[in-house]
């Protein structure tokens, strides 16, 4: 049988382009401000999953141990996941095992990125996610297969760069309200658009950008989450696939490992028409054009209206179904791993009514956060509510 | 309404706290060096490409012509046994045009940009794309259904090697 989980604190730092603080100190860093959120010390931790994306980044082989001590990990039954871009929400659904197991009463979730290390840039470290014997010949870079991706979905739709780059613009301009974002001014249609060709049809405001941070979430089981807060969020679903890795063989046009994860996650929490029970969603949105994709994907929008949607203001924050209130990671930021952990700690905030300047209107009650990653194949998804 | 979120630490750099010295940084660079087995499948594959041709596996259970060839069906999980050539021609499924190497350096002005696709090869399985490039092609030319077809290396040329395909171009 499995037990409750809920969700007491959450906690990050900054993101910034290039921190001060070494991989350890952000993570530690982001896990003492969320004990201090919820009044805990680590002697309250029973144990700790922690995430952080490819060791590449770091230089440091088997970064998890490296980061162990920042977490909090010490002498305690600490455990890494990996899954690429899945990993901040994936590390969660992790920690959630920890918990609704019984085996633990609390868990802290700590994922940390420094991507800013990495020479000349952390995007030659992906070189080595494409098939070493098929695609490695053709020195293909990473940009490749989200332009491949981005130029299909957009066919299939008819969709604009237009069309996209006003994610990025609405995404943005919800970042501006969150204090731990990495930017500070507005972008328009046509600045995205107009900003460097970089392989088309992805434009370098299409993207996220090169981040360093960390976040975090303590999860605990219902007897002491009642005990800490009258407020606790509860994880109502938790769902993750892979795709194939033969991703050419796939119709790019449509994210399946998503479609599958948020249906097994929806499963669980028993929600019917995820479009009218969902109130705030926060899909992975390191370009553009993904978090439409994701939220179709996510059940949230119908395939090929998703445009009409997003014009009519439908995922707005006063809309419908605001979508990524945080600003996402082309907002807020995306130290890989950190990004997707900071959209739990969102819909924390949004559910407790805590989220400020950002917060959606009408109180909502359950929120779905998603990420993505590995060769454009896993999806990771968590359904919250109170 | 107040904003109660935690944030701590994350503290920003510029290059001018590096370049004054103000930050110290530790330096050092990896050489990795690799040379892979191509197994059971691919060796067929890859042999098969130095004379010219292209080469699938075929599932007898989900009757699927699967590039690039398998030892064994993902979806049905049982060994592919029945191998089958391929056309060297097929259309683009998706395409990019790419102006940044593999590391984010931009391209250079005398250099070509990358133009990477997607290619559903003809007598493959509906959707059995590889990735590969294009090639003698204006890239405002490229379109998505786009019928192309394989340009080999010349015979003496070719290792047995995905690249024994220079890149596809127009048909
Ligand atoms: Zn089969």
């Amino acid at each position: 049988m499995m037990r409750k989980v809920a969700i007491v604190g959450a906690g990050m730092t900054s993101f910034v382009r290039r921190a001060l603080e070494t991989p350890k100190e952000l993570s530690y860093q982001a896990t003492k401000v969320t004990l201090d959120s919820c009044g805990l010390t680590l002697d309250d931790v029973d144990c700790i999953a922690h995430g952080t994306a490819p060791d590449a980044f770091d230089g440091l082989h088997q970064n998890g141990e490296y980061m162990v001590d920042g977490c909090g990990g010490w002498n305690k039954p600490t455990m890494r996941v990996y899954v690429g871009g899945g990993t901040g929400i994936h590390a969660v659904v992790h920690g959630w095992h920890h918990v609704a197991s019984g085996l633990f009463d609390t868990c802290l979730v700590v994922c940390e990125e420094k991507m800013s290390s990495a020479l000349p840039h952390a995007q030659a470290f992906f070189l080595t996610i494409f098939d070493s014997i098929t695609e490695r010949p053709l020195e293909p870079n990473l940009l490749w297969i989200f332009a491949l991706e981005m130029n299909r979905y957009m066919e299939r739709y008819g969709y604009t760069k237009e069309d996209m780059a006003l994610v990025a613009v609405k995404n943005k301009q919800n970042g501006l309200k969150h204090p731990a974002s990495q930017f500070s001014e507005k972008v328009t249609v046509e600045d995205v658009v107009n900003s460097e060709m970089m392989a088309y049809p992805v434009s370098r405001l299409d993207v996220s950008p090169v981040s360093d941070g960390a976040a975090a979430v303590l999860l605990a089981s219902e007897r002491v989450a009642r005990r800490l807060t009258d407020k606790p969020v509860w994880i109502e679903g938790v769902g993750w696939s892979l795709d194939t890795a033969y991703w050419a063989t796939r119709d790019l046009y449509y994210p399946r490992y998503t479609d599958t994860a948020a249906r097994m996650a929806y499963d669980m929490a028993g929600i019917r028409e995820p479009d009218k029970e969902i109130h705030v969603a926060e899909p992975y949105d390191p370009f553009d054009y993904k978090a439409l994709h994701h939220l179709e994907g996510l059940q949230l929008s119908p395939r090929g209206k998703t445009v009409e949607l997003l014009r009519d203001g439908h995922f707005d924050i006063d809309g419908n179904l605001p979508m990524c209130p945080s600003g996402g990671l082309l907002g807020v930021g995306n130290p890989i791993a950190a990004a997707g952990t900071m959209k739990v700690c969102e819909l924390f905030w949004q559910l407790r009514g805590e989220a400020g300047q950002r917060q959606v209107p009408g109180n909502p009650r359950r929120g779905v956060a998603q990420s993505w990653g590995d060769l454009m194949q896993v999806s990771s998804v968590v359904v919250v509510g109170n | 309404m107040e904003d109660t979120i935690k944030v701590a630490g994350g503290t920003g750099l510029t290059a001018d706290d590096i370049k004054s010295g103000k930050i110290f940084l530790t330096e050092d660079s990896l050489d990795c060096a690799y040379a892979w087995d191509t197994g059971v499948a691919v060796n067929r594959y890859l042999a098969e490409l130095k004379q010219g041709k292209i080469i699938a596996t075929r599932c007898k259970k989900c009757k699927r012509t699967m590039l690039p060839p398998r030892l064994f069906c993902e979806l049905c999980f049982i060994p592919c046994s029945n191998w089958q050539y391929v056309q060297d021609t097929g259309i683009v499924n998706t395409f990019s045009i790419c102006h940044v190497h593999w590391d984010a350096t931009r391209i250079g002005k005398d250099e070509k940009p990358h133009l990477p696709a997607v290619i559903e090869i003809d007598g493959a399985s509906e959707g059995m794309g590889i990735m590969h490039l294009l090639g003698e092609v204006d890239p405002e030319e490229i379109k998505i259904g786009m019928q192309v077809k394989a340009v080999w290396k010349p015979e003496a040329e070719r290792t047995g090697s995905i690249i024994d395909i220079k890149y596809f171009k127009p048909l």
